[in-house]
């Protein structure tokens, strides 16, 4: 007799975790312009939907492999706002001490095992995850986010057609926001896209709004049941929208403004508050999500700011067991 | 003469060629839209989108599909965007592209150029920063560049396009805003002679790419100092510039070379053991690599610093051979 009730209170956190996701983001940015986050960021504003929604419907034992737009998926997963900032600053504390930045965070404590600098070489290693946690017997799935511009990699075609044959636990995601780089992904695709593919190889596909948080976590929930259940791999078709530039510094001049404004009317955050207001959700609340996840983010950007540079003995840390990194180790 | 950067510099070769030469055209991931860096800026206007190409990610399939339209009759410019994804294309370079003249008994050639910008910049971490034009020289069949000026950069290009065989061509992001006065008329360059950056007679330093400005830079501090320092620029790594190089350091008796790579395994081993087999008896001191320990490359700023070879290191590699 709840239901409504109990729908209502998931999206509004969900609401207050796209916040975070969006306020993240913003201010590392923001870092960004100020020189403290050292390498490329590729923000997810505008598809927060997508990780929320499909990241926040696994259970914490899943695992996780996602992309080079990955910190909504990773903060989903788990990991800590502050380690990420530290990350992005490259500093001490940070998820990978320092030594990842954004594109390669993880953090194998949540089952986040890592975003990733190429481009659909996540898919094989997501088959391979699963395949491990079928050999192991494990009661948990892997779930794998990767673009639209990833379907034409090589990697789906042979990370798919594996998780197949091999009947493994494992989730494909692709999180299609229309766009790879600078490019329209449409006018380098062939055929009707994503979900044609997979179901060409035997995969069962879905396709959700994926500025839809409320459906994203239905569908996830539901396909994440399915495979516990011995379904075999599933694939989830995700439609959002990339809102602003492939990294923080492309303008995305690209595009044209008016098709931008129009696709803001969509915002994934915008369309759950105005949800949350019909159900009457009051201004303060749905405001103080915001405000709750800018204050939080800030935090994490202060402690970063403060954080020291990675002790210089990391550099010749966790190369490989065996063998000497330094150059000049050896002498004569 | 026009002030140009090492980045226009590479535009205005593929331009210059494709204006001379129907058959030459470019293909990858973005290119439409003048590229990732801007590389081919204006170029789509000029000759259209079917001799500026876009692709999809399909690393394997734009050099796959170019190594059949080099056999086919064309000489296509291959665009990798970043050095570490050609690496995605690895079977299509080193077992197709490389081999194919050789197999198939001299029938036809892979007349193609993959440019692959490399090296640290910016602080990209490890899958987009790499230097690994030491494995390009392994494979036979490729020829391997790394020019260091906008000059090179024009000219290199254009005779890279005009060989014959497939050509790895690695342009370093962190020389993309680098000038130089050049002429109205730049003829192709040659691909094996190197260039003296500035001679010398105690010691040589060899390098390429972007180290080529840290050893000038070491040669002008030990000129403070009185010790003369010759400072080559190989240009092309394969062919490499042998004579020059044993010419100088037959008279300075003394070799440093120096390469943002991995040490272990990198040319500068190569450079090394030529000149060792070849003038064992006139050197003067052992001949000394310079590169980065054997590690992949860190994203924060003060690790990724302690890979990199400066000037000092290469001047204090110098010092302790007079
Ligand atoms: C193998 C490979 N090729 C090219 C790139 C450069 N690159 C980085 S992100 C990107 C676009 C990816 O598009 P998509 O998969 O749709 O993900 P999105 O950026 O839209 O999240 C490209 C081409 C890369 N990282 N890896
Ligand atoms: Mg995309």
């Amino acid at each position: 007799m709840n239901r409504p009730n109990l729908d209502l209170e998931r999206l509004a956190d969900r609401h207050r975790r796209m916040h975070r996701i969006r306020a993240f983001e913003e201010q590392a940015v923001a870092a960004l312009e100020e020189g403290l986050v050292l390498g490329a960021i590729h923000p997810s504003i505008g598809q927060e939907a997508c990780a929320v929604g499909a990241v926040g419907s696994l259970a914490r034992e899943d695992l996780l492999l996602s992309t080079h737009r990955g910190h909504g998926h990773t903060l989903e997963k788990g990991a800590s706002a502050t380690a990420m900032m530290r990350e992005l600053f490259g500093r001490e504390g940070g998820n990978c001490g320092g030594k990842g930045g954004s594109m390669h965070i993880a953090d194998f404590s949540v089952g986040m095992l890592g975003a990733n600098g190429v481009v659909g070489a996540n898919i094989n290693i997501a088959a391979g995850a699963a395949h491990a946690v079928r050999l192991r017997g494990e009661r948990r799935i892997v779930c794998c986010i990767f673009g639209d511009g990833a379907i034409n990699r090589g990697p789906f075609l042979e990370g798919l057609n594996w998780a197949r044959v091999f009947d493994l636990p494992v989730l494909f995601v692709c999180e299609d926001n229309a766009f790879a780089a600078t490019t329209r992904t449409e006018a380098m695709t062939g055929g009707p896209g994503p979900a044609a593919r997979a179901e060409a190889l035997g995969i069962p596909s879905h396709a959700a709004d994926g500025n839809d948080v409320g459906r994203m976590a239905e569908v996830t929930a539901e396909l994440r049941e399915r495979i516990l259940g011995g379904g075999g791999p599933q694939f989830l078709w995700a439609k959002t929208w990339r809102l602003t530039g492939h990294t923080a510094v492309d303008k995305a001049a690209y595009r044209d403004a008016g098709e931008v404004a129009e696709r803001w009317k969509d915002d994934p955050i915008a369309r759950a508050a105005e949800t949350l207001r019909m159900h009457g959700v009051g201004e303060e609340t749905l405001s103080g999500h915001r405000e709750a996840a800018v204050e939080e983010m800030r935090a994490a950007y202060e402690e970063a700011k403060a954080a020291p540079w990675p002790e210089t003995a990391a550099l010749y840390a966790d190369v490989q067991d065996v063998g000497d990194p330094r150059e000049a180790a050896f002498r004569w | 003469m026009v002030t140009t950067t090492y980045m226009e510099a590479g535009r205005r070769a593929l331009a210059e060629e494709m204006r001379r030469d129907p058959t030459v055209w470019a293909l990858g991931e973005d290119l439409g839209r003048g590229g990732v860096f801007g590389q081919y800026a204006g170029m789509a206007e000029e000759f259209g989108p079917l001799r500026i190409s876009d692709a999809p990610i399909s690393e394997a399939a734009i050099l796959g599909s170019a190594v059949g339209a080099a056999l086919a009759g064309t000489r296509p410019v291959v665009e990798m965007r970043f050095a570490d994804f050609a690496l995605c294309a690895v079977d299509e370079l080193v077992n197709q592209a490389a081999k194919a003249r050789y197999m198939f008994g001299g029938q036809g050639g892979v007349p193609l150029v993959v440019r692959e910008p490399m090296g640290m910049w910016r602080s990209s971490a490890a899958q987009h920063s790499q230097s690994l034009e030491a494995w390009y020289v392994h494979i036979p069949g490729l020829t391997v560049v790394a020019p260091a000026t906008p000059g090179d950069n024009l000219r290199l290009l254009k005779a890279a396009i005009r060989s014959d065989d497939p050509v790895v061509y690695l342009e370093h992001k962190d020389l993309w805003g680098l000038e130089e006065e050049l002429g109205d008329d730049e003829p192709p360059g040659d691909l094996g002679s190197a260039r003296i950056v500035c001679e010398g007679s105690d010691a040589t330093v060899v390098s390429w790419s972007a180290m080529v400005r840290n050893a000038h830079a070491a040669a002008e501090t030990l000129a403070e100092e009185g010790v003369s320092v010759e400072v080559i620029d190989l240009r092309t790594l394969w062919p490499w510039d042998r004579e020059a190089v044993l010419a100088s350091v037959r008279r300075t008796g003394r070799l440093v070379v120096a390469h943002e790579a991995v040490s272990v395994g990198g040319f500068g081993a190569e450079v090394a053991a030529v000149v060792s087999e070849a003038l064992f008896g006139s050197l003067k001191a052992p001949v000394k690599r310079l590169g980065a320990p054997r590690v992949p490359i860190p994203y924060a700023k003060p690790l990724e610093d302690m890979l990199r070879v400066g000037p000092d290191a290469i001047a204090a590699a110098i010092r302790a051979q007079l």
